[in-house]
């Protein structure tokens, strides 16, 4: 071969081996952090112990914690031990052996700083929620006021629930619609697209309380018949409105990501535009946008909070009543931990529907 | 008056023409291959044929009914022609019996038991009938393609477009998708298919018309345009396929 060839001829130089990677400074680092962890936690430790006048739970989480922080102490001595190793096969000449030594050595260093780093956040919350005298822990975190305001607010809450489900369900059927509109056929379709497209940029662009505000308030002003009505359905037809625009988009998105040759070779079995949709194209959209739409309800559900501002009695706007009776904002706390606590199964509900559709179609 | 005929059809993309009058005739029971390099515009004439896309002028018939242009039921058209694509295109939400019962359940109005027996039958002959339940993307190219041809077979078309049916596939999962169509032929059922696979055309054709450039250069049979092409452009193109070892 000449040197127009594809390949070079000439061998490759060999290369010199590379000595292993120090090991002892990481160690130390290591090491070093695990202490600052195990002596903060100890601190943080005793303010929650003092705080709770000695209470046996507190000391016993206390305890826990301190017994938690020690853990990083393990692989940071196995990590001087892979330091010893490696100076010691290195000493011998076996390269290799002492390289493995090292890498070994380094990742039990690197463990030990990655516990320990959670440890020392671990007790940096806890001793910022207890300083200035607890003052975090008593605005935020009074277990009487949790007591005390509890039952009203779980019933509040309710409100704040089916608001979310009807609206929800309200906002499939409508932002369908809406995406369905937006992507009629033609020129008879030109009309109703641009209907939707406008209704689409209104209802992104008014913040979710102006529409509120504006329904809630302003339709019982409009249609003297609708004052007797209950203000909270107001509510629901806002923000069904609202996400209803923001919705369509997704759905959008998810039928425009349907490859043509889909709908062609539906089309081609006889299929109508209508049945096309029907039985091809919104199945499979449906199940790619659950991601995104489940990233929206969650939105919406957060946002029945805003309906407070309407005077509807739901969770924040209990707590905060509870609040201004109490001076203190655990009551709000509670509103938080509540919306926390529906939102986390939908997310993990939401992320076995993926698992068990991409599960069918692979065929298990 | 032949069953299918194409005359002088033209279609353009924007700027892009890409059948420049393009006719031809298909008898019953005929099989006509159209051959020719990628972007000659095998593909386009047969989703045309489908109106899967709009012609901008000519016409297309079948048995004398113009079946192209405005007004035509579609509806009635693609029951009578099916079409099988090279990326197989089955519905991935549905079981394989599911995408095979849908054509004939929701546009004939065939009752779901009797189709589903059809189906079955259909999906035995081709040795597909234990993955009647399993979803299309557990199954392997070949396996999906026979599939797609046992989707388009359940609407009993009259003619069938096959659209480069075997180009996605695996060389060893070819033949038993090749067998099919061939079986197909044997039955007499009428097609016109575009194919990278020229032994497989010289076999079965009863007519092989070279396509470039968006017009039939050169038409015959097998024999002819295989042994003894006339054009320059046909036999360039014929020998590039043979030295690439694909005859």
């Amino acid at each position: 071969m000449t040197g127009t060839g594809l390949i070079s001829e000439e061998l490759q130089p060999t290369p010199t081996p590379s000595r292993p990677r120090p090991v002892a400074g990481v160690a130390v680092v290591g090491l070093l952090l695990a202490l600052v962890g195990v002596a903060l936690m100890v601190l943080a430790a005793l303010r929650l112990r003092d705080y709770n006048d000695g209470a046996a739970a507190a000391t016993i989480v206390g305890a826990v914690l301190v017994l938690g922080s020690l853990y990083p102490l393990w692989p940071s001595i196995r990590s001087f031990g892979g330091a010893r190793e490696r100076a010691s096969l290195l000493k011998d000449d076996q390269l290799v052996l002492a390289r493995r030594a090292s890498a070994a050595g380094r990742e039990e260093a690197q463990i030990a700083m990655g516990y320990a780093a959670a440890a020392i956040i671990v007790a940096g919350i806890l001793l910022t929620a207890f300083a200035s005298d607890g003052g975090i822990a008593k605005t935020f975190f009074t277990a009487g006021a949790w007591a005390d305001s509890f039952p009203e607010m779980i019933r509040s809450f309710w409100t704040n629930i089916w608001v979310a489900v009807v609206s929800q369900v309200l906002v499939l059927a409508f932002g369908l619609l809406l995406a369905i509109m937006r992507m009629l056929p033609g020129r008879a379709g030109a009309p109703l697209r641009l209907i939707a497209l406008v209704y689409c940029d209104v209802f992104r662009a008014i913040p979710a309380i102006v529409t509120i505000l504006l329904i809630v308030f302003g339709i019982p002003l409009a249609f003297p018949a609708a004052a007797h009505w209950d203000p909270v359905w107001l509510g629901v037809v806002s923000l069904s409105m609202t996400y209803s625009a923001y919705v369509a988009e997704v759905y959008r998105a998810g039928l425009a990501s349907i490859h043509p040759s889909q709908s062609a070779a539906a089309r081609s079995l006889g299929l109508s535009y209508t049945q096309t949709l029907r039985t091809v194209l919104v199945p499979q959209a449906v199940r790619r946008v659950i991601p995104p739409l489940l990233n929206d309800f969650i939105s919406l559900q957060k946002d029945t909070a805003l309906l407070s501002t309407a005077s509807i009695a739901e969770v924040v706007l209990t707590s905060k009543l509870w609040e201004s009776q109490l001076f203190n904002l655990s009551p709000v706390t509670l509103a938080a931990a509540f919306f926390i606590i529906i939102t986390i199964p939908q997310a993990r509900f939401a992320d076995y529907l993926i698992d068990r559709d991409a599960a069918r179609r692979a065929g298990k | 008056m032949a069953f299918l005929e194409i005359d002088e059809v033209h279609k353009r993309f924007g700027n892009n023409e890409v059948l420049k009058g393009v006719s031809l005739n298909v008898e019953r029971h005929e099989v006509v291959c159209l051959i020719g390099a990628s972007g000659s515009g095998k593909s386009t004439l047969l989703r045309c044929v489908n109106a899967l896309e709009e012609i901008d002028s000519g016409d297309i018939r079948i048995e004398g009914d113009t079946v192209s242009g405005a007004g035509v039921d579609l509806n009635v058209l693609r029951r009578d022609v099916g079409i099988v694509f090279q990326s197989y295109n089955l519905f991935p939400h549905m079981s394989v019996l599911d995408n095979i019962v849908l054509g004939p359940t929701r546009i004939e109005g065939v009752p779901a038991k009797d189709a589903r027996e059809r189906a079955m039958v259909l999906l035995e002959s081709v040795g597909m009938a234990e993955k009647a339940k399993a979803y299309p993307d557990s199954l392997s190219g070949g396996q999906q393609q026979r599939v797609a041809i046992v989707r388009a077979l359940a609407m009993q078309p009259r003619v069938m477009l096959l659209d480069e049916i075997t180009a996605a596939l695996d060389p060893e999962l070819v033949g038993d998708v090749l067998e099919i169509v061939r079986e197909l032929a044997r039955q007499g059922l009428t097609m016109l298919l575009a194919t990278h696979e020229m032994g497989f055309a010289k076999e079965v054709a009863s007519q092989v018309c070279f396509l470039d450039n968006g017009s039939i250069l050169e038409r015959g049979s097998a024999k002819d345009i295989f042994e003894h092409p006339r054009e320059p452009r046909t036999q360039q193109f014929l020998s590039r396929v043979v030295a690439s070892g694909r005859l």
